[in-house]
């Protein structure tokens, strides 16, 4: 129960409207650090609009989302923060950061806190080692002396560029995508695609990674693939993923925390095993037409 | 009008059908089309009336001639009849047009051009071969997997900038002090100019994927803050160029705050009623800019401090040499060369950085760039930033090579001309933009050179006026046989084991 | 007061003008998503179709019934504009549709700088004045340190201006042609699955704005009393501005937007400087794209993540 006992990502009340339409209503929620949490839930009940409220890519109508980067945070202390107009202060455990008044580059360069999209987004028309460079492109910044020392040759910005180019092989291993390094993004299989973005996201080494999807459109082996890789990423770098996803075999195996939306609102939370016998996350998905994800989350009873 | 290129070819007379409508129907809008606008004229008379001239010939010209290359574009296959036939046509009309307009009676020249060009139209049709994949290569865009050796490419651009050294000893040699000068002048110089100006957009446009329309504007900033402290401080030129650059670049990051969150369109839009701005306010505020009247004498380009004069203590008489104005041009001209290859290597090198590579990122994508915690507002005004410094620096180039401006050098033309040298080279080609602009720049200046049609369609002919007419059209056509420009595959700016080009159609366009 | 009065007379008779010929750009740009550069010459090249063919009528023809010469000026130039626009597109538009974004926009310059220069070849640099007509005019107020005067050709422009708006709103909101515009708008490829023929529809879009941009023509003819050919350019801004201001791909906004730029100009004009005229312009545009790039009349645009 990591979700209450070390929680990173505080979202508490969070609303949001779109002139009268009302995508996310009231909703509040942990997520802990360590873990993987699933965000899950019928199409249009507003999942993405929680990632981009997190991410900072809308700003919540109303509502906290508090960010615990380095440990766990004293409610005190998160409530002192809310008071001042600060968007970062520290805990006796270290950083806090409350994401809703942050901007979307400030949140991933410093909350550290990465995604990836449901249609993905890389920069197709360059190479795969370029998307992992561009990721790093902050550290990279300084080193070349914002610019101005790397124009002229001096300062450390060879030798970094050399470690950025280190960790970007890392991660394509990891990804067994080596051998493709100096191709276009867009000429990748799909599959490849989606998971040169999580390595991209990974580049800059995030303390939470969001996934909008992971597993759409991928084959059965991909997806076998994926969950290994979602897990290394958990076990091996110690990164807490927050994932949205329909796929419920990813969902059900690999998480370890599913928070349930219907219309805006959360309707459960809380371990695989609880959801799946939860009579009002059955009838969400059974009502809602989608009969197919009801069958997966009710069928994973037995 | 269905071009009808059938695969399966019909039968001939069907197709001489075919084509004979075409034509008739091409020939019928040529007419529709001339009818007030070319078929009749109006010149004022004496008492300031509108008096109404009717050029029947020219309409029937036209629609004879924009008939007859339907007719051969629809009965033709392969390109290369296609351009033969034409050029026979135009060839033929140009024999006609000296006999009818310019009443010309040369047998030899009339009937010489008349047959060469009846001769190729009727070559073309045997010569219309069939050519392989043309179509199918035209609709599934190549993808070149060619590896770029860089020890080629570096050798090439060694070889580029070595016969640019030697371009203007070459012409001194070859033409002689007089002769050279329109060599070195109109054409490396100006070309030079525009290929600075070209690099510097390329910038804003090619790399970083903001369509910028009021470029025009930071070269007036950089001509301008040369002239005016050049004529009002005594300052010299070499302290001048980088506060000029400075300058510009300030304007640039003024224009850049309020309209970098504008995309596509209408950022050109806004960029572009900035540019007109400019010029009104050099036009009316005549207190500080002299209006359109300009401002003259703009002290002259020294060498490094030694004026280009005929004096005791000119350049001439302290390096031993004759007097001579050439001088001054070729000086000019290797310091355009180098203001140039600055931007050039800056460029390159700025490619390799990473707020290079966040240029091209956020040209591909930009909320994947703020979801990778780059900033995108100080992305783009660094190369807007950038681009206008290069504009001012090549501002004051321009300031001190006339000695004179005023805003008319610096329309809203100038900055579509930039423009397109950045499309049609190649958004984000540094070769590209440097061809495109030797083909425009010196393809227009070439145009110049068309004074022997006076000869023959005698002295009231001014060739130099159907300059832009042609060059309007060739931006058309350029852009309808190239869309991506010259060079349209990008350099990816580093690589593991080989650099491969990436191909144009994966290269992302810019959100604004 | 009589001389704002006046003002705002000259200001509106001004801003049909505009308004006219931002239609076609906001038609054009609703459809295809592209700033129809050459736009702004076709007006030009329009305005000196309507010179010839009423120098034709009254001279060689010889009708003096200027009513009559109008009205026959005024059908002819918007035919033979609308064939220059459809040759336009057809030309040097559709070989580029859904090719490189800029591709058509440096196209469309070309086409501007082409139609410019052409015009200057085949009719000279100079201004070409016409005889001033329909300059009779009716006093509205007497008495005052100054007359409101209104001309007829002012009542001429705001009469075409209003008569013809209603045909095109008509056509454009209750014909099976403005559903297949509005179709292509929303969805281009979705409307071709449904039958429509995209294409097509583009040329009459494209022949529209030719035809309005023609009526423009011939008023600014009727109203200064001369062109010029590079009388394309400034006015086509202007125009592209009211569209702009009123929403782009929105008919009554472009329309409103015309009035307000011609409003404002005159306005400056008389009040501030008639200097920076253009200068005021290009500013309301640069304001109003960056504080309102949705217009009076059109729709936000929500960032799609």
């Amino acid at each position: 129960m990591r979700w209450q006992s070390d929680p990173l990502l505080h979202v508490e009340h969070l609303t949001m409207r779109f002139g009268g339409i009302l995508a996310v209503n009231d909703l509040s929620f942990t997520a802990g650090r360590g873990d993987i949490t699933a965000l899950i839930g019928p199409n249009g009940a507003g999942k993405t609009t929680v990632f981009n409220c997190i991410t900072g890519f809308y700003k919540p109508t109303e509502g906290r989302i508090a960010f615990a980067r380095d440990g766990r945070a004293a409610d005190a202390d998160v409530a002192a923060l809310t008071q001042t107009s600060k968007r970062h202060g520290r805990s006796a455990s270290g950083d806090i950061y409350l994401l809703e008044r942050m901007p979307d580059f400030e949140i991933s360069a410093q909350a550290k806190v990465a995604r990836t999209f449901q249609n993905i987004r890389l920069f197709q028309g360059m190479t795969v080692l370029e998307n992992l460079i561009v990721a790093q492109h902050n550290p990279l910044m300084q080193a070349s002396g914002w610019t101005l020392l790397g124009l002229l040759g001096v300062g450390p910005y060879r030798a970094r560029e050399r470690d950025a180019i280190e960790k970007a092989k890392f991660w394509l291993n990891k990804i067994n995508l080596l051998e493709r390094a100096d191709d276009a993004a867009g000429d990748l299989p799909y599959g490849d695609q989606r998971r040169l973005e999580i390595a991209r996201a990974m580049c800059m080494d995030p303390v939470l990674l969001c996934l909008d999807e992971p597993a759409a459109g991928l084959n059965p082996r991909e997806t076998a693939d994926l969950n290994t890789l979602l897990c290394m990423l958990r076990d091996e770098q110690n990164t807490s993923l927050l994932l949205i996803e329909h796929d419920m075999n990813v969902v059900m195996q690999i998480s370890d925390h599913v928070v349930v939306l219907d219309y805006g609102t959360k309707i459960a939370d809380g371990a695989p095993a609880a959801i799946r016998s939860d009579p009002k996350v059955i009838a969400a998905y059974l009502g809602v037409a989608d009969e197919e994800e009801a069958q997966a989350v009710a069928g994973d009873r037995t | 009008m269905p071009a009808g290129r059938d695969t399966s070819s019909p039968p001939a007379a069907h197709r001489l059908n075919h084509a004979l409508r075409e034509a008739g129907f091409a020939a019928l809008i040529a007419i529709g089309l001339s009818f007030p606008i070319l078929a009749l004229g109006a010149e004022p008379d004496i008492n300031n009336q509108l008096a109404l001239q009717t050029r029947w010939s020219w309409m029937f010209t036209a629609a004879v001639l924009i008939g007859s290359a339907r007719f051969f574009a629809v009965m033709l296959d392969s390109s290369r009849a296609r351009l033969l036939a034409i050029a026979g046509l135009l060839c033929t009309a140009f024999g006609f047009g000296t006999w009818y307009f310019a009443g010309i009676a040369d047998p030899k020249i009339v009937g010489g051009t008349i047959a060469a060009g009846v001769l190729a139209m009727l070559a073309a049709f045997p010569a219309d071969k069939p050519e392989k994949n043309a179509h199918s290569a035209a609709k599934t865009p190549a993808r070149p997997a060619t590896n770029l050796s860089s020890t080629a490419a570096s050798l090439f651009s060694a070889a580029g900038i070595g016969a640019l050294i030697a371009f203007p000893l070459a012409m001194l040699w070859w033409f002689g002090s007089a002769g050279s000068l329109k060599w070195i002048n109109n054409y490396g110089i100006q070309i030079l100019i525009f290929v600075m100006l070209g690099w510097g957009l390329n910038i804003v446009v090619g790399l970083a994927g903001l369509l910028d329309l009021g470029y025009v504007a930071f070269y007036a900033v950089g001509a301008y803050t040369y002239a005016l402290l050049a004529t009002q401080f005594d300052l010299s030129f070499w302290i001048c160029l980088p506060l000029a650059g400075i300058m510009a670049a300030f304007w640039g990051i003024l224009l850049g705050f309020p309209v970098l969150r504008l995309r596509g369109d209408y950022l050109a839009l806004v960029t572009l009623a900035f540019g007109e701005i400019i010029h009104l306010v050099l036009t009316n505020w005549s207190d500080l800019t002299n209006g359109e009247a300009g401002i003259l004498s703009i002290p002259r380009v020294t060498f490094f401090g030694i004026p280009f004069t005929a004096g005791e203590d000119g350049f001439a008489h302290l390096f031993g040499l004759q007097f001579s104005p050439i001088h001054r041009t070729i000086f000019l001209f290797y310091l355009i060369l180098a203001l140039a290859l600055i931007t050039n290597f800056a460029t390159l090198r700025l490619r390799r950085l990473p707020i290079g590579r966040a240029w091209e990122a956020l040209r591909e994508d930009e909320i994947a760039c703020r979801s990778l915690g780059i900033n995108t507002t100080n992305t783009k005004l660094t190369a807007f930033a950038l681009g206008a410094m290069f504009g001012g620096f090549a501002g004051s180039f321009f300031a001190v090579r006339q000695g004179f401006i005023n805003p008319n050098s610096f329309t809203f033309m100038e900055s579509a001309w930039i423009l397109a040298i950045v499309v049609l080279g190649g958004m984000g080609s540094q070769i590209g933009v440097a061809l495109a602009a030797i083909v425009m720049v010196g393809g227009t200046e070439a145009l110049r050179e068309l004074d022997f049609l006076k000869q023959l369609f005698g002295q009231d002919f001014n060739p130099v006026q159907y300059r832009m007419l042609i060059f309007g059209l060739a931006m058309v056509l350029m852009m309808i046989w190239r869309p991506r420009g010259f060079v349209s595959t990008r350099t990816p700016s580093i690589f593991l084991k080989e650099r491969k080009a990436v191909a144009a159609d994966l290269v992302g366009e810019g959100h604004g | 007061m009589e001389f704002f009065f006046q003002q705002l007379i000259n200001g509106v008779t001004l801003g049909s003008i505009y308004g006219l010929i931002a239609i076609g750009y906001t038609m054009v740009f609703g459809i295809i998503g592209m700033v129809n550069f050459a736009h702004g010459d076709i007006f030009m090249v329009s305005a000196f179709i309507a010179l010839l063919l009423f120098l034709a009528l009254t001279t060689v023809i010889g009708i003096t019934w200027l009513v009559l010469a109008f009205i026959i000026v005024l059908l002819l130039a918007m035919f033979f504009t609308s064939l220059w626009s459809w040759v336009i597109e057809r030309l040097a538009y559709r070989p580029l549709r859904g090719s490189f974004r800029l591709a058509p926009l440096i196209s469309a310059i070309g086409m501007s700088i082409f139609l410019a220069n052409f015009v200057q070849v085949v009719q000279g640099p100079r201004n070409k004045p016409i005889p001033p007509m329909f300059n009779e005019t009716i006093a509205l107020t007497s008495g005052g340190l100054f007359d409101v005067t209104l001309a007829w050709k002012q009542i001429v422009i705001m009469a075409v201006t209003v008569i013809l708006l209603t045909v095109f709103w008509y056509i454009v909101q209750k014909t099976p042609l403005g559903r297949a515009q509005r179709a292509c708008e929303q969805d281009r490829k979705m409307a071709a699955l449904l039958g429509i023929d995209v294409d097509r529809t583009i040329s009459i879009t494209f022949i529209m704005g030719a035809a309005l941009a023609a009526v423009a023509g011939t008023l600014y003819l009727i109203q200064f009393g001369n062109v010029n050919f590079a009388d394309g350019f400034i006015p086509g801004v202007k125009a592209f501005t009211a569209a702009v201001l009123g929403g782009i791909g929105s008919i009554p906004g472009a329309v409103i937007g015309g009035l307000l730029i011609g409003l404002i100009e005159v306005l400056w004009s008389a009040y501030v400087s008639s200097d920076y005229k253009n200068v005021a312009a290009f500013a309301i545009l640069i304001v109003v794209l960056i504080f309102m790039p949705q217009g009076l009349l059109g729709k936000p645009e929500i960032e799609k993540v």
